[in-house]
């Protein structure tokens, strides 16, 4: 070394100790290693032994010192002083917040319970919330699926038992071309990141379909700038070149699928169109062996697509052949949909030629015997190694349910659904709708609700309606405007409760959910029915509201009761099997938060609240039989809680009869302090027999029930033709007890098709789509998230500014130059905003990032930050309504099917217009309860 | 003036993958944080809740969009290319030459190039020296501040071994970067490099830096293979797509199912029972 080369130490001290747990900082929930010096978080790294990341983190993860530091967090309970939306409050201690909201509710659960309406938004403890919701008696309980992704989830249950994300992945290691649909760049972030890496280091080929080329799509090899909307079409012209050329997986179709199963086609008959059934209930194949009929899970049953069923002069034909005539149809043709897709007829067809080709001439075989549910033993795994992933970018529009059931269906077609190389499901899934419960909302004043508040209708028996066909629910979810609406509708619930439509009630009780604001349909709406009141009582027209945030988000300003949250990492949570689970495809894992430092305010985690709070009204589950609380906070119930015999929502280090056990066992004292010595997570892995052909593998359903994801084995079979939509078309048919309000029935038909179609986004029939002719996007950038956490000292200085980005030939029609400003109309809405040109962007498309901006004095900002003055929501663009129709109503802005809130319908018109002070229109501020941040930061906390 | 060293033990550095890297900027906030509570000041930030935050990085992702040539086939769509930026630790490094004080050096031994924070006064020379713009003076503390190749990780006995490498690698999610000794032929990042045609960033400035960037592999194959011969079109099995019991014997034939050895074809011909 040269003597003037100054002596360093390589080896400096890193931290104290590493406390390990899982992040928060988006949904996608990593590992993290938490570095601690004189007990104050130093760092934050990835945990390299967890499964979800292995280490890696994203930025928001590296900068959740900024989120537990932040200058937003909420300091005590608050009472509000001021009027509803000026941010005027007091605080109070927790035994006065407490007493207040036990005051408020105590009445009503023993009266009416409806009238409590309790929504949790990016809640990651739905079965614990949901428990809460129940033993209170309301059948007013959801959280966000509902305005987020539920065409993805329902679609995927509905047809194969699963579908993205917490559900299943694509086969990263065997997979040879990887196509991503419609996704925006944060839900299951670094999972994607990771296996995009992956394949691209084995050179597999990945195709982008998605009108913005940002994030993944700017590494995609081939990239699909698709006309928003339209997926669905591109989709069904894949499927259509497909059947026409014959490559199917024929032999997965008729063991592995109801593609075998046989419809009643007797037009006079009440079932028709469902599946033909035993005595038993069970759908009817015909078997090769013998030629007659036999049910589609009998033992040595050989299920044959091609033959039909004749009987008292009616000839049923298997669902295949349906699918024949539906997918064969030329309207469906690449050359019908070119256009309105923005894909050339040449593209699509070497899109299907690609997948069928990777998927049969470069098939994988995996030498793993292993044996189906009729008993026949696979010699091999035999693996088509096409995968798929998709996200919101193909859910939230009105035609979501049926793109992604399209989606699944040409996964299906292919024999790319578990089956190496294509998508594997993560255990406990899969799990058909079938074993899911069904929705309940019988209400009984004084008394816990009837069963779970959420689940899969079969059948128009199963909505949530009253005998005069009202809705039970506030959000009128499971009713004939959307039946399958399975998380929910939160984006309903302000606009129901205001109009007192099915009925007002008394508390809105939220969590986490930024209703005010950018979760929003409609959101100056949103805010006016916040703080509306009744003329002659001078009331607000939504009485009461209670809110737990750890921030001072909008939301908080417009509610009455403010119950401060803490931080990720100043609380306990679990990441449980019985919720939204992180398992990998080869291991089912779960994993907790737990506390690596003590808040340093007046505040509680908001399910240890919830557990004081339920004892004080006397919740069944949340008392002791002496009527006193049941648990102390809410490590106490994830260590205590029995939801069925040996379940817990913790499945990892639980206590059996010889020590301690995995899966099925009694509660362990210890339980949580295994899970810190572990990592903070527990994972055990599938067998490798097991490892695919998941719903049909005896070896996986004989494993599925050793862990108690279920109590016995049930195999099933992928459902490309889905029934309970059957159902629900029969009774707008006139058949059942059960009848949809004839202004219903139509749509009904049209849409709730028993197999994929494509219809066009339902707005544009109400709107002059020649006039709003540009489609108008949001997604969030990759370094920011929901508002839940605040806006990040680091992330905002990546993220502080969100302009409408325009492609070119907009860009250059409107004359549109650097640092130019745009009005941007909807028929419900104007927004003036700043634009930036985009040239790696769908023609008719602009967009721009989510919930960057921001109303002034909320998050502890300056007033005049960046996302207070330039940035900017479309939500103000979006409206929960339909524009009027022909007959004078307004039907809600949500997929006909689930009630998906269809953001991305949204079409738009353009004009420049001169720069105005800030962004249009400007929401006065409000004042902010925790003051303002510092001027400057420079923080080191090991000095 | 400094003087860089003749030649180094090893020329450790980074390759980064444009064909890999999302934008994602994990690499930009792992780099903050692990930087901030660790070598020399931390980084400071200056209206971090304000009208115009700024703050010291020494790791910044930018994004380019770039319009490919028409080939003939029509002009392919633009992409987005992201380009994460750090030093690169030049071995013609002149930052350091330009240094009054001797507090930017390059080291002997494995060619990492540092500010000996004691000695900068802060004049910001090292910083218009550098052609990639890799320095940031650090408005709270006045001393230049740059990439350190994360010195106090890779050599670290207080960290686990496999976590001895910078933090921005660590915990890039699709691993589009990589770190290595480029003096060694064998190493992952020299192989990676010959590999995929390594690149100088601007090397007409003759800085000779160590990192070496690998290019986005060519995109959007329709717009610049005309023919795909590995994948042809698909041809129908039937051109009447009316008949369907024509086009399943086809479909049929067509596959290497396994069903259709031991079923007798008549099956499909019609009902039974």
């Amino acid at each position: 070394m040269p003597k003037d080369q100054p002596i360093l130490d390589t080896s400096p001290k890193v931290s104290d100790e590493v406390r390990k747990t899982t992040c928060y900082m988006c949904a996608c929930r990593c590992g993290i290693d938490v570095h601690m010096k004189y007990g104050k978080v130093a760092y934050i790294e990835g945990n390299k032994d967890h499964p979800v990341n292995q280490g890696v983190l994203c930025a928001k993860g590296s900068a959740g010192i900024m989120q537990v530091n932040a200058p937003s967090r909420l300091k005590a309970p608050l009472k509000r002083v001021g009027p509803r939306g000026s941010g005027e409050f007091k605080e109070i201690s927790w035994e006065e917040a407490l007493t207040i909201a036990t005051d408020w509710l105590k009445p009503i659960r023993e009266k009416a319970p409806e009238k409590l309406a309790f929504f949790t938004g990016r809640d990651q403890s739905q079965s614990f919330t949901s428990l809460w919701a129940q033993g209170f008696g309301t059948p007013n309980y959801a959280a966000h699926g509902g305005f987020c992704s539920v065409n993805m989830a329902a679609a995927g249950i509905y047809t194969m038992g699963g579908a993205f994300w917490e559900f299943g992945q694509p086969d990263w290691d065997h997979t040879k071309m990887f196509v991503l649909f419609g996704v925006a760049e944060d839900h299951d972030s670094n999972p994607i990141k990771m296996g995009i890496g992956k394949i691209k280091n084995r050179g597999a080929r990945m195709v982008g379909v998605n009108p913005i080329r940002t994030g993944y799509n700017a590494v995609a090899d081939d990239w699909f700038g698709i006309t928003p909307g339209t997926d669905g079409l591109l989709i069904m012209a894949l499927i259509h070149e497909l059947f026409k050329a014959g490559k199917l997986d024929l032999d997965y179709l008729a063991r592995f699928t109801n593609a075998s199963c046989i419809v009643n086609e007797d037009p006079n008959s009440s079932q028709n169109g469902l599946l033909l059934r035993d005595s038993d209930g069970q759908p009817q194949v015909i078997n090769k062996n013998t030629g007659h009929l036999a049910p589609w899970n009998g033992q040595g049953v050989e299920p044959d697509l091609g033959t039909t069923y004749r009987t008292a002069g009616v000839t049923h034909r298997p669902v295949f052949h349906l699918m024949v005539d539906r997918f064969l149809d030329p309207k469906h043709a690449p050359e019908m949909v070119s256009d309105a897709t923005g894909i050339s007829t040449g593209r699509i067809k070497r899109l299907a030629a690609d997948m069928a080709h990777v998927a049969f001439d470069q098939a994988i075989e995996l030498d793993r015997p292993w044996t189906d549910f009729r008993g026949k033993k696979h010699p091999k795994m035999i693996g088509r190694p096409v995968s798929m992933h998709a996200m919101r970018g193909i859910s939230a529009h009105s035609n979501g349910f049926q793109t992604c059931r399209a989606l699944h269906t040409l996964q299906i077609i292919l024999g790319a659904v578990e089956t190496p190389g294509g998508m594997r499901f993560k255990p406990p899934y899969p799990k058909p709708a079938t074993a899911h419960p069904k929705p309940h909302g019988k209400v009984t004043p004084g008394a816990a609700l009837n069963g779970p508040h959420l689940g899969y209708p079969h059948g128009p028996e199963d909505l949530m309606l009253h005998e005069d066909g009202s809705a039970i629910r506030i959000d009128k979810a499971f009713t004939w405007d959307n039946p399958l609406s399975a998380h929910g509708m939160m984006h309903m619930v302000i606009s129901n409760a205001h109009a007192g439509d099915p009925y007002k009630i008394d508390t809105l009780f939220m969590y986490m959910a930024n209703m005010s604001w950018n979760s929003s349909m409609n959101t100056t709406g949103v805010m006016e029915m916040l703080t509306d009141k009744d003329e002659d009582t001078g009331e607000y027209v939504i009485p009461r509201i209670i809110y737990s945030d750890a921030y001072s988000s909008e939301m908080v300003a417009f509610a009455d009761l403010i119950l401060p949250d803490t931080t990720y990492l100043e609380r306990h949570d679990c990441i449980s099997l019985l919720d939204r689970p992180i398992s990998e495809a080869d291991g089912v894992a779960d994993a907790i938060r737990w506390p690596v430092i003590e808040p340093d305010r007046d505040v509680r985690g908001f399910q240890s609240v919830l557990c004081e709070l339920g004892a004080r009204l006397d919740l069944p589950s949340f008392v002791n039989e002496d009527g006193s609380q049941k648990y102390e906070d809410y490590a106490d119930y994830i260590t205590n809680h029995i939801r069925r015999p040996g379940i817990g929502p913790l499945a990892g280090f639980r206590m059996g009869e010889n020590g301690l056990t995995e899966g099925r066992g009694e509660p362990n004292e210890d339980q949580l302090d295994s899970y810190i010595k572990n990592g903070g997570f527990w994972v055990s892995h599938v067998p490798k027999e097991a490892s695919y052909y998941k719903p049909f593998n005896m070896a996986y359903q004989s494993w599925a029930v050793k862990m108690g994801f279920y109590d016995s084995e049930q195999p099933y079979i992928f459902t490309p033709y889905v029934e309970p939509l059957r159902r629900m078309q029969l009774a707008a048919e006139g058949h059942g007890r059960v009848q949809p309000p004839d202004h219903l029935r139509e749509q009904i038909k049209r849409t709730m098709d028993p197999l994929p179609m494509w219809y066009a986004p339902l707005s544009d029939d109400l709107i002059d789509t020649g006039e709003f002719n540009v489609h108008a996007l949001t997604q969030r950038p990759m370094a920011m998230y929901h508002s839940w956490g605040t806006q990040n000292a680091w992330l905002r200085q990546i993220h502080g500014i969100n302009p409408l980005y325009v492609p070119t030939k907009i860009w250059e029609q409107h004359g549109f130059t650097e640092d130019d400003w745009a009005k941007v109309s909807s028929p419900s809405g104007v927004i003036t905003v700043p634009v930036a040109h985009m040239a790696a962007l769908n023609e008719n498309t602009v967009w721009t990032w989510n919930a960057i901006g921001k109303r002034k004095g909320a998050w502890a900002l300056d007033e005049k930050s960046p996302e207070a003055t330039e940035g900017f929501l479309l939500n103000h663009l979006i409206h929960e309504l339909l524009p009027e129709k022909a007959d004078g109503m307004r039907w809600s802005n949500s997929d006909p099917i689930t009630g998906q809130a269809a953001w991305f319908d949204l079409r738009v018109k353009i004009e420049k217009v001169a720069a105005p002070n800030e962004a249009q229109p400007v929401t006065p501020a409000q004042k902010s309860p925790v003051g303002y941040g510092p001027k400057s930061q420079a923080w080191k906390v090991g000095q | 003036m400094t003087n860089l060293p003749t030649t180094t033990a090893k020329k450790l550095g980074l390759v980064i993958d444009l064909d890999t890297c999302v934008g994602c900027h994990a690499c930009v906030i792992s780099c903050k944080g692990w930087n901030t509570e660790n070598y020399g000041v931390p980084l400071s930030d200056q209206d971090p809740f304000g009208e115009n935050p700024t703050g010291t990085f020494l790791n910044r992702v930018h994004s380019y969009e770039i319009q490919p040539p028409d080939l003939g086939l029509g002009a392919a769509p633009a992409q987005l290319v992201h380009f994460p930026k750090s030093c690169l630790h030049c071995e013609d490094a002149p930052c350091v030459t330009v240094c009054p004080t001797g507090a930017s050096y390059k080291r002997v031994e494995d060619g990492i190039v540092l500010v000996n924070e004691q000695d900068c006064i802060g004049c910001g020379l090292c910083a218009w020296a550098c052609p990639y713009g890799a320095r940031e003076m650090d408005a709270e503390a006045k001393v230049m501040k740059k990439c350190t190749l994360c010195v106090d990780r890779i050599y670290n006995e207080n960290l686990p071994e496999r976590d001895r490498e910078p933090a921005c690698v660590r915990t890039c999610p699709s691993n589009a970067r990589h770190f290595g000794d480029f003096a060694d032929p064998d190493s992952n990042v020299s192989i990676l490099t010959a590999e995929r045609s390594g690149m100088d960033l601007m090397p007409e400035m003759g800085t000779k830096p160590v990192n070496k960037y690998l290019p986005p592999r060519v995109k959007d194959r329709d717009h610049n293979q005309e023919i795909d011969i590995l994948s042809p079109l698909l041809a129908p099995v039937a051109t009447e797509t009316a008949g369907f019991l024509g086009w399943l014997d086809k479909a049929l034939d067509a596959m290497p199912s396994p069903s259709k050895s031991d079923s007798p074809k008549d099956s499909y011909k019609g009902g039974s029972n």
